[in-house]
């Protein structure tokens, strides 16, 4: 089993610098420039993986991104484990420790692989036509399948490693540092243009960096050493960002492009201490050139997932680029002339392949002629109909292809081999391009898909072989001359660029290839990771589904983390064949990003924990904090939520409170509620059609509650506004609304009222608010602006003075929120934390007692005070609210007003306002509960739910406010809240429970 | 992500904008004299479609104007962007 196929070759890896790793708990080692793929094959492991449905083993197929197999978990530590990493993209670095997923309890032996014997009975849809009935089993049935499916484990604690985000504007992206892609950035960068170019490898070149076939000569070079040539020379332009080991995750519209850059996952754990892991580049890009090649197929045949097959182009860059042997006795099976010159690598390199199957005819390009020279033995016309064993490729049986290729002839013959290279021609990588909004074409020449110049989105261009140029002389004369027009070049430094490369002719596809068995007795598999093969196309398409969207799904094939890389073009062939269709007609599946999936971690950047959202605090936070309050979210504000004392728990501390305010004083930092400025001759005019109630009247110095409608006629938001001036007032807002609020007086202003002369200016911040309530709040306040005349005849209730606390300008309003008198003190925030002290200095002798959001709810609620956003939700009409009161009925128009006669809005069964009491003074509703009027009449009809609730200790008894069906009418019914082990019997009542007189106001 | 030329500021990334919907849509003069249905099609009723469509938007995390924008909501191209008040350039 532990083999070096290892061959001396430093050209691309450093075989000077051992680098030792684990996979499945075994010590092996491979060389620097490795990726764990490659270093698994020159240690002779292809066992990888077992596949999604089947548990049938998987080995390593590919060589980049594309992969569909080998997946596997890197590391084991709860934060930093890594799941579903492609093992043919990770760079191997010292200490590297992977593991297979997918399997237990190991690889080599897996109880799952018992799916694979079980496979006749697991078609396509089998989950959805099985786990479906009875429903009541689905729960068992979630179990099962959640313990045998998926693919890695997700880290189990936080992530600790650091994400970052940048942003980046250039006057062109390069996607993609193959040749077209070098050959664009040198040509942008040349013409002075801001330029970045990201390829998602270590290094640049693509596969023409290592293509030393003396048949490709650029300027009579050949190709590898030119491309080297012209690399070297992007060093020489300062305007020319490169960015490597970057993928491109997303091309959005306006060319806004998100990649991700992989900074430390290539070193060594000791080397990524403090370092940024991964960063999110955020690219406006003025133009977009894509270079982002194209992928080679696979051919579908019984069995062709086993460990040792290969695609025949990964072969070659293995053997080539890593020195690697994907094996000792290679054969290869084709469609086209690519793999000739894998045969040709290998040869080199010292490997013989023993026999070359190609479905075509015959060749007669170059390549071709080289490897026939060599003495390669080559199949014509035929195809391989099976393979045979389990863990790893023994052999493969091969059959003569009939004259229109639909089926076989002949005898199976047999051929021993350790690998399978497989090669069904080439992909183009449009994904970005549909991404960004590009339409494709079909080509019927040759079978693929490129980007419809026609329907190309502007300011983009897709060039080389994802533009479906495939062979060199047409990527590079085609990739220049298409850059000289869109980047507006007169000349180029390639002009009279000389390419010499062979020719391909002979053509020949079949999608799903002919076998002497049925194809019900067959295993030609599509998808390798989700493990859906032709036959379940066909049963897909033989029940019913047409539309490639629906067999996709319906089979999961290119459902998997590879999104299809490998098996959309061939799922659709198959269908196209079935059907009858012309591909083209088809289409193809919608493409969407990310390419290649994304960490979390980059998604977030520094966006965690404290950055996860702003947080607004009060002037006055350093003291509550001091005082040990407990805080509660509104909003992106930090409020004091209730202050216990002496080891109180909330309640205890809220029956205090609440008690204290009313018996003598309490104090609330109110800072938190939104205020604007309104200033402007015609501001009252302006609060005429915004509230509901008539504003004009109002004198000066004097406030007035207002009640703020959506156009639909609900309650939108509500507050205090004073008349500062003539022309000038200052409105408070809930918390929560303040910015919806002033947003929406703006798009009045500005669009259905430009004529009004109105300024609004938000000053929430700038001024804070600290309300005194109680008895005694009168007496605290003498003490603080002894000069102020605080007599209900110069200060009455709803009015606001201009005064001074020690020389600092002020605003006191007296308005009350809690049903006592009390004052609301406004000053200029950065004085607001030493006046709170002034104020609980001299409330000492009073017992002013600081309270939080909790025991102010509770104080309004026995008042029957609403809280908007918490008794309404956006369907209550003022008159829902039974506040009809607040309706200026005489206005002409306000807004709202209309919809207020609504035929729905008039119905008399709307869910209204009311105060519930239970029958058991002690029992707290739920907020929230249902209520219910007949619990033995099924089904129960829900008449409203609670939407405040309290125990009031100035009552000494349960309080809360309701909504329910025709609530206003119901005054002393009896209704139940029914609730998970009981029933609680409730009556409704008036909505407010406390001092209906409005006594304590003045008192 | 589109890039929307505010027209008092210059262009600008998507992010800073917010979208107020159908435009043109003038609130109606005299309500009370509106019929239910009348009232019910200014409040509730709004195109969505696949095509050029006029639109409010509102520079929220800039300079906090509305204007106006054309834009086909097929390929998000905008064709126009007009200050409240003026007449859509196209048609
Ligand atoms: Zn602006």
């Amino acid at each position: 089993m532990s083999k070096n196929l290892r061959i001396n070759k430093n050209n691309f890896i450093d075989q000077t610098t051992r680098i030792s790793f684990k996979f499945n708990g075994q010590k092996l080692f491979g060389y620097k420039g490795d990726t764990l793929a490659s270093a698994l094959l020159a240690n002779n492991i292809h066992l990888v993986g077992r596949s999604f449905k089947y548990h049938r083993p998987r080995g390593i197929m590919t060589c980049g991104s594309e992969e569909p197999n080998a997946i596997v978990q890197i590391g084991n530590d709860p934060s930093f484990t890594d799941p579903n990493v492609r093992a043919t993209e990770i760079e191997l670095y010292e200490g590297l420790d992977a593991s297979s997923q997918n399997c237990w309890p190991s690889v080599n032996f897996d109880i799952g692989g018992i799916n694979n014997f079980l496979s006749p009975l697991l078609p396509a849809g089998f989950y959805y036509k099985t786990f479906m009935w009875p429903a009541s089993f689905w729960e068992k049935y979630e179990y099962f399948i959640r313990h045998s499916a998926g693919l890695g484990k997700s880290p189990t604690k936080s992530d600790p490693d650091i994400y970052d985000h940048q942003y980046s504007h250039c006057d062109v992206l390069v996607v993609g540092g193959g040749i077209s892609g070098i050959i664009s950035a040198k040509l942008s960068a040349e013409k002075g243009l801001d330029t970045i170019l990201i390829d998602d490898k270590s290094f640049l070149g693509g596969s023409t960096i290592f293509q030393e076939n003396e048949c490709y000569k650029i300027n009579s070079v050949n190709s590898n050493k030119w491309l080297a040539n012209e690399i070297e020379s992007l060093k020489n332009y300062p305007n020319l960002l490169i960015k490597n080991r970057t993928s491109l995750a997303a091309f959005h519209g306006y060319n806004y492009l998100l990649a991700r850059e992989n900074l430390t996952d290539h070193l060594s754990i000791n080397e990524r201490k403090g370092k940024v892991r991964q960063r999110l580049w955020k690219i406006r890009a003025k133009k977009v050139i894509i270079a982002s090649g194209s992928i080679e197929r696979p051919l579908i045949f019984s069995n062709n997932d086993r460990p040792g097959i290969i695609l025949s182009s990964s072969i070659k860059k293995y053997i080539d680029y890593y020195g690697v042997k994907t094996g000792e006795n290679i054969s290869l099976f084709t469609n086209n002339d690519t793999a000739y010159e894998t045969a040709i690598s290998l040869y080199k390199s010292g490997v013989k392949v023993n026999v070359i199957v190609d479905i075509r005819k015959n060749s007669d390009s170059l390549i071709v002629k080289e490897a026939l020279d060599l003495g390669l033995k080559v199949l014509w016309e035929s195809t391989v109909v099976d393979t045979q064993g389990y863990k790893r490729i023994k052999s493969f049986e091969v059959m003569k292809l009939s004259d229109d290729g639909n089926n076989v002839v002949g005898d199976r013959s047999k051929y021993n081999c350790d690998c399978l290279g497989i090669s069904g021609g080439w992909t183009p990588m449009v994904h970005l391009f549909t991404q960004s909004g590009g339409k494709l074409k079909f080509r019927n020449d040759d079978n693929v898909f490129i980007p419809d110049e026609n329907k190309t989105p502007s300011n983009q261009i897709s060039v080389g072989s994802c533009n479906g140029e495939f062979k060199l002389n047409e990527i590079v004369v085609n990739t220049i001359e298409n850059l000289k027009s869109f980047l507006s070049l007169s000349n180029s430094c390639y002009d009279g660029i000389k390419i010499i490369c062979p020719d391909e002719k002979s053509k020949r596809n079949i999608w799903l290839l002919p076998s002497d068995k049925p194809i019900g007795k067959t295993k030609p598999f599509l998808d390798f990771q989700n493990d859906s093969t032709a036959k379940d196309v066909k049963l897909a398409l033989r029940e019913g589904f047409k539309s490639i969207e629906h067999v996709k799904r319906y089979t999961t094939t290119g459902m998997g983390t590879d999104q299809g890389k490998l098996s959309n073009m061939h799922a659709l062939g198959i269908i196209a064949d079935t059907t009858g269709t012309n591909m083209g007609e088809l289409g193809t599946t919608t493409f969407r990003p990310p390419y290649t999936p994304l960490t979390f971690g980059a998604i977030v950047g520094r966006n965690v924990g404290e950055f996860f959202d702003h947080t607004r605090k009060t002037a006055i936070h350093n003291w509550h904090v001091k005082n040990k309050a407990e805080f509660e979210n509104v909003g992106q504000w930090k409020r004091p939520w209730y202050f216990p004392k002496n080891g109180e728990n909330m309640h205890q501390a809220v029956q205090r409170e609440s008690k204290a305010a009313r018996d003598s004083a309490g104090i609330l930092d109110a800072s938190t509620l939104g205020k604007i400025d309104i200033q402007g001759t015609d501001a009252s005019e302006f609060l005429n059609r915004i509230y509901t109630n008539t504003w004009s009247k109002l004198e000066i110095g004097k406030c007035r509650y207002g009640l703020m409608l959506n156009e639909d006629g609900m309650v939108y938001d509500d507050g205090v506004t004073t008349r500062l001036g003539e022309n000038h007032y200052i409105m408070t807002t809930t918390t929560g609304g303040a910015a919806n609020v002033l947003s929406k007086l703006e798009d009045y202003l500005q669009t259905e009222w430009p004529e009004l002369d109105v300024y609004l200016t938000t000053v929430t911040d700038q001024y804070s608010t600290i309300s005194i309530c109680g008895p005694n709040s009168k007496k605290i306040l003498a003490k603080i602006v002894p000069g102020l005349d605080l007599s209900d005849n110069n200060f009455p209730h709803m009015s606001f003075k201009n005064t001074k606390i020690s020389n600092v300008n002020c605003r006191i309003m007296r308005i009350s929120f809690t049903g006592e008198h009390s004052y609301e003190i406004n000053i200029q925030s950065n004085y607001a934390e030493d006046v709170w002290i002034k104020c609980m200095e001299a409330g000492k002798e009073f017992n002013l007692t600081p309270y939080g959001t909790e025991t102010m709810h509770l104080l309004r609620a026995e008042k029957g005070f609403i809280i908007t956003g918490q008794d309404t939700d956006g369907t209550l009409t003022p008159s829902d609210l039974q506040m009809d009161w607040i309706i200026g009925k005489k206005k002409f128009d306000f807004i709202g007003k209309r919809s207020l006669y609504r035929s729905d809005t008039i119905r008399e069964d709307r869910k209204q306002l009311v105060g519930l009491l239970t029958e058991d003074p002690k029992e707290v509703l739920e907020e929230g509960a249902q209520l219910v009027e007949n619990i033995n009449k099924k089904p129960i009809e829900m008449l409203g739910h609670v939407t405040s609730s309290y125990f009031s200790p100035n009552l000494n008894k349960s309080i809360a406010l309701a909504v329910v069906k025709s609530g206003k009418k119901l005054k002393g019914k009896k209704l139940i809240v029914p609730m998970e082990n009981k029933n609680i019997n409730v009556t409704i009542t008036d909505t407010v429970f406390y001092d209906k007189e409005n006594k304590r106001l003045n008192a | 992500m589109f890039i929307i030329n505010c027209p008092y500021c210059g262009e600008r990334d998507q992010t800073e904008f917010s979208c107020g919907g159908e435009a043109h849509i003038e609130r109606p003069k005299q309500p009370t004299e509106l019929s239910d249905d009348q009232w019910a099609e200014y409040l509730f009723m709004r195109k969505n479609i696949k095509g050029v469509q006029f639109e409010r938007w509102n520079h929220a995390h800039g300079c906090r104007k509305w204007f106006n924008m054309v834009r086909d909501t097929s390929n998000d191209k905008i064709q126009a962007v007009y200050k409240m008040g003026e007449k859509p350039p196209v048609k």
